[in-house]
C-alpha cells in the first residue's frame, strides 16, 4: 500500500493544503434563508441581468472565482488549476463561466458531490507537488436544472414532499501550499465509488445518494480507526430531510451513533417551514455555498476545529431516468482541521 | 342546478386524479395520457355520454372529455366517410383545441419572458 | 427503510383542494356553456368556444408566471381539466423560446402534451377499426 493510501477510498496528505479564501455567491430564495446574511453576494433576481438561466448561472461562476481568487490576495496566473463542475449538460455552466478566466481548467461531474470532488482533487494535486494554489467550486441553478431535469417552469405540477429544491448559486475556495494557521487546513480526502441501492424515484434524490454517504462515511472511520467524536461536525450535502434521517439510521444499524454534530446541507439552506422546500435544498451549489458562507468561517475563527465535509451525488440524467434505469449515488468527501485562535498546536 | 352537477362530477373526476397523484409514483404526464384513452374507451363504448348529459361541462371539461371528443369523432366519421374516416375522425374532433393551444401558446412565447420561482 | 423515512404527501387535504378548485373550473365551463347554448350554437360549437376560452385561460396565466403558483395550491384540480393540457404547451413553448423558434419553442412545444396527443389518436383509431369492422358485420 503506497504511504499516503490509508485503505480503499481514505488517502492522508503528507503536508496541510490550507483554504486561503472561500467565496459565495446565492440566488434569491437563499439570501431569504438562514444563512442570508453569510454569503458573499445575493442576488435579487435569478436571472443576474442574462438573458437566460444558463448564462446566469454562468456569470454567477465567472464572477464567484474572481472574488475566491481577489479574497486570497492572489491574481489569476498565481492559481496553477481550476477544478470547477456544475449540473449543466456538458458542464457548460463553468466551461462557459471559467473561460475568460486563463487558468488550466479541469472538469469535473459529481452532480452534487462536486465541491467534495474537487476539494479532494485540488489537494491531491498539491500535496503531490503538482501545484501551489488551486481554485476549487460548483456551481447550479434552480431555473437551468428544473429546465434541464424535471419540466419548464411554467408548469402547474405538484412536488411530493421528499422532493429537494437545487440551489442558485455558486461556491469557491483556493486551496494553497504555502499557507498559516490563520487558515484552516485539509488533511485527508475520500473518495466514494458509485452506490446503487436501486432506488428509481427521481422525486426522492435523498434516498438514493444517502447509501454513498453511509458506505463512505464507515468505511472513512474504519480506515483512519476513528469514529464520529473526532469531528465537532460532519456534514453531508444534498440528502435534505429524508435522506439525513436514513443515514442516520444506516449508520446506526452498524453501530455507528450520529448525534447532534452531524447535519446535512441541504436541511441548512433553506428553512423548512417558512420557504416551501420540501425535503431540503440540493444541487452543486448547495453544499458548495454552506461550506464557504458558515462553516469556512467557523473553521477560521476556530469556533470548529475538525470537520467531515462529505457531499454526496445523483448520478443520472432524464435519459436514464426515462429507461427505467436506478439513481446511484456517490459521496466525496474532505477532512478540514483548524488551529486558529487558541494558541497551541 | 347544472352548474352544481358540473361542480361535483368535474370535482370527483380530478380528486381520482388527485389520489393517483400522491398515492402512486405516477408522474401527471401518464396520468393525463390514461385520462384522455380511459374517456376514448368509455365514450366509444358510449358509457361516457350519460355522464355528459348529466354534468355538462363536469365531464366535458376534465381530459377524459377530450377522449370523449376523440371517439364521438371517429364514429361521426366512420359512419360518414367509411374506412378512412377511422383515420379523420380523431384529431378532427380535437383540431379546435389543438389549434388553439398551440397558437395561443405561441402568441404567449412571443410577449411572455420565463419566470423563476 | 426509504419508505419510513420518506413523508406522503397530505392526502386529505390535496383532495379537497383538487375537488373544489376542479369543480370549480367545471363550473365556469358550464355557465359559458350555458351561455353559448343560449347564444343559438350547437352542441359541438359550444364545446369548442368552451375549450378555447379554457385554453386562452390557462395560457395566459402561464405567461404570467401565475398557473404555477394556482397548480401547486390545486394539484390535479388544474391539471386535469383542459386547463392542465393548455399549461403543458404554453410553459415549454415560453420556456424554450431562448433555444430558438424553430428548434426550441417549435420543435419542443409538445414536450409534456405530446403523449396526450399521441395516445389519444392511436386510442381513437383502435376505436374507429373496431367500430368499423363491427358495423361490417352486423
Amino acid at each position: 500500500m503506497i504511504k499516503k493510501r490509508l485503505g480503499r477510498h481514505t488517502v492522508k496528505l503528507d503536508n496541510p493544503v490550507y483554504i486561503a479564501s472561500a467565496a459565495s455567491i446565492a440566488g434569491k430564495k437563499e439570501s431569504e434563508g438562514p444563512l442570508g446574511e453569510l454569503f458573499d453576494i445575493t442576488l435579487g433576481d435569478d436571472k443576474f441581468g442574462e438573458s437566460t438561466w444558463e448564462k446566469a448561472e454562468s456569470r454567477i461562476v465567472a464572477e464567484n472565482m474572481q472574488l475566491a481568487i481577489k479574497k486570497a490576495s492572489m491574481t489569476a496566473s498565481d492559481i496553477d488549476y481550476c477544478i470547477t463542475g456544475d449540473l449543466l449538460n456538458q458542464i457548460t455552466a463553468s466551461v462557459f463561466g471559467i473561460k475568460g478566466i486563463k487558468i488550466p481548467f479541469v472538469g469535473v461531474y459529481g452532480a452534487c458531490s462536486t465541491m467534495g470532488e474537487a476539494m479532494g482533487l485540488g489537494a491531491m494535486l498539491i500535496d503531490g507537488g503538482f501545484a501551489e494554489n488551486v481554485l476549487v467550486g460548483a456551481s447550479s441553478h434552480f431555473c437551468a436544472a428544473e429546465k434541464q431535469f424535471r419540466a419548464p417552469l411554467g408548469m402547474g405540477s405538484q412536488r411530493p414532499p421528499t422532493s429537494t429544491w437545487t440551489t442558485t448559486g455558486d461556491g469557491a475556495v483556493v486551496l494553497t501550499k504555502n499557507g498559516n494557521d490563520s487558515m484552516p487546513f485539509i488533511t485527508e480526502v475520500m473518495t466514494g465509488d458509485i452506490v446503487d441501492m436501486n432506488i428509481k424515484d427521481p422525486n426522492n434524490m435523498g434516498a438514493a445518494m444517502a447509501p454513498a454517504a453511509a458506505e463512505l462515511m464507515m468505511s472513512y472511520f474504519k480506515e483512519t480507526k476513528r469514529d464520529p467524536e473526532y469531528f465537532d461536525v460532519i456534514a453531508t450535502g444534498d440528502l435534505g430531510y429524508t435522506g439525513k434521517t436514513l443515514v442516520t439510521e444506516l449508520l446506526a444499524a452498524e453501530g455507528w451513533a450520529l448525534d447532534s454534530r452531524y447535519t446535512d446541507c441541504g436541511t441548512e439552506i433553506f428553512d423548512k417551514d417558512s420557504q416551501d422546500t420540501h425535503s431540503g435544498g440540493s444541487g452543486c451549489a448547495c453544499s458548495a455555498l454552506v461550506f464557504t458562507a458558515k462553516y469556512y468561517k467557523l473553521l477560521s475563527e476556530g469556533k470548529i476545529k475538525k470537520m467531515l465535509f462529505m457531499p454526496t451525488g445523483a448520478l443520472m440524467s432524464p435519459t436514464s431516468s426515462q429507461q427505467g434505469e436506478s439513481i446511484p449515488g456517490i459521496a466525496h468527501g474532505v477532512v478540514i482541521e483548524s488551529r486558529c485562535c487558541n494558541g497551541h498546536i | 342546478m347544472d352548474i352544481f352537477k358540473a361542480f361535483w362530477v368535474g370535482g370527483i373526476i380530478c380528486v381520482i386524479g388527485q389520489i393517483l397523484i400522491d398515492k402512486t409514483k405516477l408522474q401527471p404526464g401518464r396520468i393525463l395520457v390514461m385520462y384522455v384513452c380511459i374517456g376514448c374507451v368509455l365514450g366509444a363504448l358510449g358509457l361516457y355520454k350519460p355522464l355528459v348529459d348529466y354534468a355538462g361541462a363536469g365531464a366535458t371539461v376534465p381530459l377524459t372529455g377530450f377522449g370523449y371528443n376523440l371517439a364521438k369523432g371517429v364514429i361521426e366519421e366512420v359512419d360518414s366517410s367509411g374506412f378512412l374516416g377511422i383515420f379523420t375522425g380523431g384529431l378532427k374532433a380535437a383540431a379546435g383545441g389543438i389549434s388553439g393551444a398551440v397558437a395561443f401558446s405561441w402568441l404567449a412565447a412571443v410577449f411572455f419572458e420565463p419566470k423563476g420561482k | 427503510m426509504v419508505q419510513k423515512a420518506s413523508p406522503d404527501s397530505p392526502i386529505i387535504m390535496d383532495c379537497v383542494k383538487a375537488f373544489v378548485s376542479g369543480g370549480i373550473i367545471c363550473s365556469i365551463g358550464q355557465m359559458l356553456r350555458n351561455y353559448f347554448t343560449g347564444q343559438g350554437l350547437s352542441q359541438d360549437d359550444t364545446g369548442l368556444a368552451v375549450s378555447l376560452i379554457l385554453i386562452a385561460s390557462a395560457v395566459l396565466l402561464t405567461g404570467l408566471g401565475l398557473f404555477g403558483k394556482i397548480g401547486k395550491f390545486c394539484g390535479a384540480g388544474t391539471i386535469v381539466p383542459i386547463t392542465g393540457f393548455a399549461n403543458s404547451v404554453a410553459s415549454p413553448a415560453i420556456e424554450f423560446k431562448k433555444e430558438g423558434w424553430v428548434f426550441g419553442l417549435g420543435a419542443k412545444m409538445f414536450q409534456v402534451a405530446g403523449p396526450v396527443i399521441v395516445y389519444g389518436t392511436v386510442t381513437s383509431i383502435f376505436v374507429g377499426i373496431i367500430y368499423y369492422l363491427a358495423k361490417l358485420v352486423m
